[in-house]
């Protein structure tokens, strides 16, 4: 599979560099927006901390509802980098090369995006200092310093720092040619950061195994933080139908397919965007639409097993969630839109190469992927939190509020931004493994067909 | 004499493969070449000496000073809070276990990516011959030897079809 042409050195520094060195003229505009909305947001964050969680559908027993949800589903996303990069690297996928640095660039902004969730759930976010940092047992407060959710930090801050060196690390070389392609302040930065790079053979050694290494020692990492994530719920007693026992590889499966889903729009809105039609080809997005189906089915497997080990074991509780996602209106409605869009919708354009290859067509399923993962984990948490209590005059219901509506639909505002104000300093597709494709793609003879090869070192 | 720098340019990498095998062939060591080049070709592409390194033992001593700070902080924090929760023991292994595995994992990226500025090594903060055509794919080929060979090699880097030489 090698579409598209050869490409000259100079001509990947002009188009992937486009980003950086021209401004184009829709930047500023489409940043501003994004600004304005995080502006409304954070107004929001701003009377709610003011007035309290009361202002929030969050009450008892439904304690967590769309913040918790919210930082799921980022935690979520912020998979996809490292299944891309790593995995593919470590199975040396030549289609992985232009589609690593985004989907590296967005584990990193989609991870702290999802570390704001439960500070701003707490309602009271200067509190977590007092939660994060031991203090003194004059205040009369026993933390449980062991309780699962102490583990949530630290996987999800041992990630987000693997993420970034795993990132920093590859933008060395890159740095280097933004160094001798700029002048004045942009130069003396770039030059700092490329710490003298050469580009001598040594040095190109190192960053191959650098990019075999850090690519084995963090997919362990990458493993573990969704299964931690799953544990939050995992470990909680009282909540019946969180005990799955799938829940650890449910929660990493439906990860991965959700991030893999946004990698894939967010390579087609930057194909777009910067024009890199000659870097991220319909072969590329075909190839994820592949990869998809696979990750899909595995996620649908998980999904059938939590259902049915949850109501074989016939316990009461548990049945009582599962009548309540079946159902109660609106959870029945929002349950089949969520198995529809999450799955059925979704694999049945991915089963269509010519599909596969129309962008549209790509973008609507890899959106409707996300709504349903969005409602996935929507389903697992409020359901479950409703009928947590015995009794059923503690039962209640949640909706959410309008203060819950904004803070959500900003952090999408907040993840764009992010990706466009880094996309106007640093390359999104990574040069040097551009180049390094060009450079070992080649044609050979067999038989009659000449087709296209690359050559390997092992 | 005095050791000083000298490039050539090409814009070919066959080119300076050629330029490699013409300066062995003139008697320069093989340790005072480099290739410098914007894009990672293939191990020995140039013929170039082959680079030992050592980057294999930071992710292990990374891994033990990880798991022994996690092993360090979830029990300490512990013992620092000795209350009583429902009967269970003050130092619990269970709750330990994710911390210090998260505290491993961290450790060994850590150290690894130290160890990968160490060996490559970075920073440099003394810049040295290099020209900005290398990241345009010219390859540059440093030669780092005595004066009197500069002749010799700018020679070499003629024969091959260097499009540029450059002197300190």
């Amino acid at each position: 599979m090698q579409e598209g042409r050869v490409l000259s050195t100079r001509e990947v520094n002009r188009d992937l560099l486009r980003s950086i060195l021209d401004t184009p003229r829709w930047f500023w505009p489409v940043v501003t927006v994004l600004g304005l909305i995080l502006l409304i947001a954070a107004i929001a964050v701003g009377i709610m901390v003011n007035r309290g969680l009361g202002v929030t559908g969050l009450n008892r027993p439904v304690a967590w509802g769309f913040f918790i949800t919210n930082f799921v589903f980022w935690i979520g996303i912020s998979h996809a980098g490292v299944m891309l990069s790593a995995i593919l690297r470590l199975a040396k996928a030549e289609w992985r090369r232009p589609a690593t640095r985004a989907a590296e660039v967005l584990t990193l902004f989609s991870l702290m995006t999802a570390m704001v969730m439960p500070i701003v759930h707490t309602g009271r976010p200067w509190r977590i200092l007092y939660w994060v940092f031991p203090y003194d047992f004059a205040r009369g407060i026993w933390p449980n310093i062991r309780t699962p959710l102490v583990w949530d930090p630290s996987a999800i801050l041992t990630y987000l720092t693997s993420s970034t060196l795993f990132v920093a690390i590859a933008l060395i070389p890159d740095f280097a040619v933004l160094r001798d392609h700029t002048t004045g302040i942009a130069h003396r930065v770039y030059s700092v950061l490329a710490m003298g790079w050469e580009g001598n053979a040594r040095q190109w050694k190192l960053q191959i195994v650098a990019g075999v290494l850090l690519s084995a020692l963090i997919l362990p990492v990458f493993v573990s933080v969704h299964s931690i994530v799953s544990w939050d719920f995992g470990m909680a007693v009282a909540v019946k139908s969180w005990h799955s026992t799938v829940f650890a590889p449910y929660f990493v499966v439906g990860a991965v397919h959700s991030g893999v889903s946004a990698v894939a729009f967010a390579l087609i809105l930057l194909r777009w965007c910067y024009g890199w039609q000659d870097y991220i080809r319909h072969e590329h997005i075909d190839a994820l639409g592949r990869l998809l189906i696979v990750v899909a089915t595995g996620w649908f497997y998980f999904l059938v097993m939590e259902i049915l080990f949850g109501m074989y074991g016939r316990e009461a509780d548990e049945l009582m969630v599962r009548q309540t996602q079946f159902t109660y209106w609106p959870y029945n409605f929002w349950f089949i839109l969520f198995v529809i869009t999450t799955y059925f919708i979704p694999v049945a354009l991915w089963l269509s190469r010519a599909w596969r290859r129309n962008l549209w067509i790509m973008s609507i399923a890899c959106i409707s992927v996300n709504v349903g993962m969005w409602l996935e984990r929507f389903l697992i948490i409020v359901p479950g939190l409703i009928n947590k209590q015995l009794f059923t005059f503690v039962w209640a219901d949640y909706r959410p509020s309008i203060f819950e509506y904004i803070i959500i639909g900003s952090t999408f505002a907040l993840v764009t931004m992010l990706m466009l104000l880094f996309s106007r300093v640093f390359p999104l597709v990574p040069l040097y493994d551009v180049k390094e494709g060009d450079v070992l793609k080649t044609q050979v003879q067999i038989g009659r067909r000449t087709v296209p090869a690359t050559f390997r070192e092992d | 004499m005095a050791r000083r720098p000298i490039l050539g340019l090409f814009d070919d990498a066959n080119a300076a493969a050629d330029a490699g095998d013409g300066l062995r062939r003139a008697g320069i060591p093989e340790t005072d070449v480099d290739f410098l080049t914007d894009t990672p070709y293939p191990e020995g592409a140039f013929g170039e000496r082959e680079e030992p390194h050592r980057l294999y033992i930071f992710p292990f001593i990374g891994a033990l000073l990880g798991l022994t700070s996690g092993i360090l902080l979830t029990s300490m924090t512990q013992v620092a809070y000795p209350i009583v929760t429902g009967g269970k023991p003050i130092l619990s292994i269970p709750p330990m276990a994710v911390v210090c595995y998260e505290g491993t994992m961290l450790g060994a990226i850590l150290f690894t990516v130290l160890g990968i500025i160490f060996e490559s090594r970075l920073p440099k903060l003394k810049a040295g011959l290099y020209d900005t055509r290398i990241t345009e794919g010219y390859v540059g080929v440093l030669v780092n030897t005595e004066e009197a060979q500069h002749n010799t090699v700018e020679g070499v880097f003629g024969q091959t079809g260097a499009v540029d030489v450059k002197r300190e």
